[in-house]
């Protein structure tokens, strides 16, 4: 494909800039696949309201996870995992990518089992497990409380630096040639001879921006992703929720993995990780309060207190320590816990990926890259199952469909 | 109908009248407190069984301290009073507490912030070295402990309480190396806002001319450039440039310094309160009313914390937003109270308020020391990030907000979270991006406002 190394303006005010795909939306999603369209050789703009990677790519927990997830998902897993490893070939920088590898832990017995049995069940997807009680999980990490009965590694998984990952997507979409437009809000979509023209606005001024005219478009715009979904016929049940993130103070570098505690008790549903710095970064439980309508979301205190009770019955070891700051993001959440990915279901051209239900970090990069393959090949080897957004449809419409 | 839950935060002489004005209100509002004993900063009272008396704590501000400390003590009986108290989150019309390891979330109807001031601080190479302490550090030293924080101390910084300090460490029997004020002679500009408090004006002169009299080396308009040291015995000297453009080197073991004060407002971020940026101290201060009221609802702030008014003026300030709290809740007497007093109040701190502007000109922030600072500078301390590797985030790497700064560089990541660091952050981002400091925003506040112990019980 011979397209122009970016996109190029076209005549008459206001400006209108073409490109091949236009990416709304700059977050891990967003802006990792407009570096990898742009290694496809296609032209791309980026629009970003606000900065690239602010939202929940930014303010997550930074797990690079593959066991626990939906088997399905495995094999697109597998391709992030394979891309984390190759951020300083392809960015120039690591986003302090950690392959110190990612252990969960259970606190009942029906839960080793299951441990046990998604081990075997994995293994045909490459990823390799190693599955141990307490007295070995003692023994290797010396870190857990007396109800902690199991653990299963994976020793080639690890975590990374959420506030670090999304920008360096950004720069280095932008280095290969993405026109990347950070503080320009979409403020309709049209269609306009088969393209869509993006209508945009620019803040903080708030003054008319660029006109963007791509004949592709790619909706990556995480908990605001219903707006342009029903703009086109295809809304989304999509609802945000804010993840309860701490940091405590540093403590020498010593723990390897990214911990996590598997639970159907969400009270209980515990995880935390030591960066290189010494700090431990720890989230879940309960999610907190976010408005999407007005850029906020919140820290409860009461989770954050049901947070420190419950890693220091994971880890007592932590119970010395000092919390020093919390935040929270804003993440889109839908009821089958699935994101919405692949093609529209009404438009061609129009491709959706949002929504991820606060596990969208690791798989992040992998989702970028194989949207960038589905877009200019019109397949991906890594599908997507029960990630459609016609999913939603009303029934009497997908049945017609 | 249940009793109205009022509660105030601080006991300086902001909180103490507040709480003065509720409980003549006939209410018994919770105090909490970090210290543990009332009086704030200024008026901190030492230990029980220090026995130094007021005149020698306190100098020409005695008589207020004592009449500060014998109003809280009258208090006392009628306050459900939480010293040792740390307020560390604010949520859902409740503040969230720590005391002795146990947590616990108040409800409140009305909620008076009177979180005080700390230091304003500006980094210098060297700045964290053993021996380098605030001024505020300086003077709970003497005043809480009855003592000076080294043998031979060099006094950096501008601002009254550099000549306050470097006064109450020589007539304590200090040694001083030298008192260096980064601000030139006041401008002209500052006078009428200074004759606004002409005592005030008075008293501070002769806090300069004892310094002088006593043979001080005083320096005005200096550059500093750097605490000179090791790591094994920490400072052993403060170099500057003079205004004459000459670099002088005073021997020292300790160095006090403080750029005026910085507003303790993570309180009112949390409770979701506007802010707005302040031309004349180049600091976000959450926006009030004339009587205190912030921006959301049920808060009130009040003293230093909202704006450096100084201790007389967070008197007045406490009173009128107890008072405003009392008439919003349509509570008499207090709303009464209200009526017959909001005029005079406002009245007093509108004086206060020029005094303020003309002090914001005679002692300036130095943002373009701030800006200068060279590289290899460390500026946040907790993190250990020099000046160098912030710039470098702010331009190469795109941080050109400061949120985004603190993301990609740690500054203001830290235990403090940004409070010694993030004016002198701003001032360096800033200038490095070539914007107005005022645009590249400020840090948010996140909880928890000091560090939160993990082993934290918690009580209904």
């Amino acid at each position: 494909m011979s397209a122009p190394p970016s996109a190029t303006p076209i005549a008459a005010a206001p400006e209108t800039l073409r490109a091949d795909v236009i990416v709304v939306g700059g977050g891990l999603v967003g802006a990792s696949a407009a570096f990898f369209l742009r290694r496809r050789g296609l032209s791309v703009i980026l629009l970003e309201r606000g900065l690239v990677g602010q939202q929940a790519s930014g303010t997550n927990f930074g797990n690079v996870r593959r066991q626990g997830r939906a088997l399905a998902q495995l094999p697109l897993a597998a391709r992030a995992r394979d891309i984390w490893g190759q951020l300083p070939e392809l960015l120039g920088e690591d986003a302090e990518f950690l392959d110190s590898g990612h252990l969960r832990v259970c606190y009942s017995e029906a839960q080793a089992e299951d441990f046990a049995r998604y081990a075997i069940d994995a293994q045909p997807y490459g990823l390799k497990l190693e599955v141990m009680g307490a007295a070995e999980l003692r023994r290797r990490y010396g870190l857990f409380g007396p109800e902690v009965l199991a653990g299963s590694l994976s020793a080639v998984d690890g975590h990374a630096n959420p506030r670090l990952a999304g920008p360096a997507f950004g720069r280095g979409a932008r280095r290969a040639g993405a026109t990347v437009l950070e503080h320009t809000e979409v403020l309709r979509v049209e269609r306009e001879g088969g393209d869509f023209l993006v209508h945009t606005q620019t803040h903080p001024a708030g003054d008319e921006g660029p006109r963007c005219r791509a004949p592709q478009l790619l909706v990556s715009t995480g908990a605001w992703g219903n707006r342009i979904a029903a703009a086109f016929g295809e809304p989304v049940p999509i609802v945000a929720h804010g993840p309860q993130m701490g940091v405590t103070e540093p403590l020498p570098y010593a723990i390897g993995p990214a911990i996590g505690v598997t639970t159907k008790n969400v009270a209980e549903g515990m995880y935390f990780r030591q960066v290189k710095r010494g700090n431990i970064v720890f989230g879940g439980g309960p999610k907190g309060p976010a408005y999407a309508d007005r850029l906020r979301a919140y820290v409860e205190p009461a989770n954050t207190l049901n947070q420190l009770q419950q890693l220091r019955r994971l880890a007592p070891a932590l119970g010395g320590l000092q919390l020093i700051r919390t935040w929270s993001g804003i993440e889109g959440y839908l009821q089958d816990s699935k994101p919405v990915l692949g093609p529209s279901g009404k438009v061609d051209g129009l491709y959706y990926a949002f929504g991820f239900c606060g596990e969208g970090f690791a798989i992040g990069p992998g989702i970028g890259d194989s949207m960038a393959e589905l877009i200019a090949t019109g397949q991906t080897s890594t599908p997507y199952p029960d990630s459609h957004i016609g999913r939603f449809a009303a029934p009497a419409e997908s049945a017609a469909a | 109908m249940a009793a109205p839950r009022l509660i105030v935060i601080g006991a300086g002489p902001a909180g103490v009248r507040a709480a003065e004005a509720l409980v003549q209100a006939g209410l018994r509002p919770t105090v909490i407190d970090e210290g543990r004993r009332d009086g704030g900063q200024i008026y901190r009272r030492q230990p029980e069984n220090f026995s130094r008396p007021y005149a020698q704590l306190y100098g020409s501000e005695a008589a207020k301290a004592q009449a500060l400390h014998h109003a809280f003590d009258t208090l006392k009986p009628r306050l459900d009073y939480r010293p040792e108290t740390l307020a560390w989150s604010i949520s859902g019309g409740a503040l969230h507490v720590i005391r002795d390891g146990r947590a616990q979330a108040l409800p409140y109807d009305a909620l008076l912030i009177c979180s005080g001031a700390t230091d304003r601080l500006l980094p210098l190479p060297g700045w964290n070295r053993a021996g380098c302490y605030s001024l505020g550090a300086a003077q709970i030293a003497l005043k809480a402990q009855a003592c000076a924080i080294g043998h031979r101390v060099a006094f950096v910084g501008t601002g009254p309480l550099l000549y306050l300090v470097a006064s109450q460490y020589l007539k304590a029997g200090a040694s001083l190396a030298a008192v260096i004020d980064t601000s030139p002679a006041a401008p002209a500009a500052a006078l009428p806002g200074l004759l606004a408090r002409p005592a005030l004006l008075l008293r501070g002169l002769g806090l300069i001319a004892r310094l002088r009299r006593a043979g001080v080396p005083l320096l005005r308009g200096a550059t500093p450039l750097r605490v000179e040291g090791d790591a094994d015995n920490g400072a052993d000297a403060l170099v500057v440039r003079d205004a004459s453009g000459r670099e002088r080197r005073f021997s020292c073991d300790a160095v006090a310094m403080g750029y005026h004060l910085r507003a303790e407002t993570q309180l009112a971020d949390l409770a979701r309160c506007d802010f707005r940026f302040d031309d004349a101290s180049r600091q976000w201060l959450p926006a009030i009313d004339e009587d205190g009221r912030a921006s959301a609802n049920g808060i009130y702030l009040a003293g230093d914390g909202a704006r450096i008014l100084g201790a007389d003026g967070a008197e007045a300030a406490g009173r009128l937003a107890a008072l405003a709290a009392l008439h919003d809740l349509g509570l008499q007497p207090g709303a009464g109270r209200y009526a017959a007093e909001h005029k005079a109040l406002r009245a007093r701190l509108a004086k206060m308020e020029r005094f303020r502007r003309g002090l914001a000109l005679a002692f300036p922030w130095p943002q373009a020391q701030a800006a200068a600072l060279p590289d290899e500078a460390v500026v946040c301390r907790c993190e250990t990030i020099t000046a160098g590797e912030l710039r470098r985030c702010a331009t190469e790497l795109g941080g050109s907000e400061l949120n985004r700064a603190k993301a990609f560089s740690r500054v203001g990541m830290g235990r403090c979270q940004g409070r010694y660091c993030g004016h002198a952050g701003a001032e360096i981002v800033a200038a490095a991006c070539n914007a107005p400091v005022q645009q590249v925003g400020r840090l948010r506040g996140q909880a928890p406002v000091k560090p939160l112990p993990l082993d934290v019980e918690v009580v209904q």
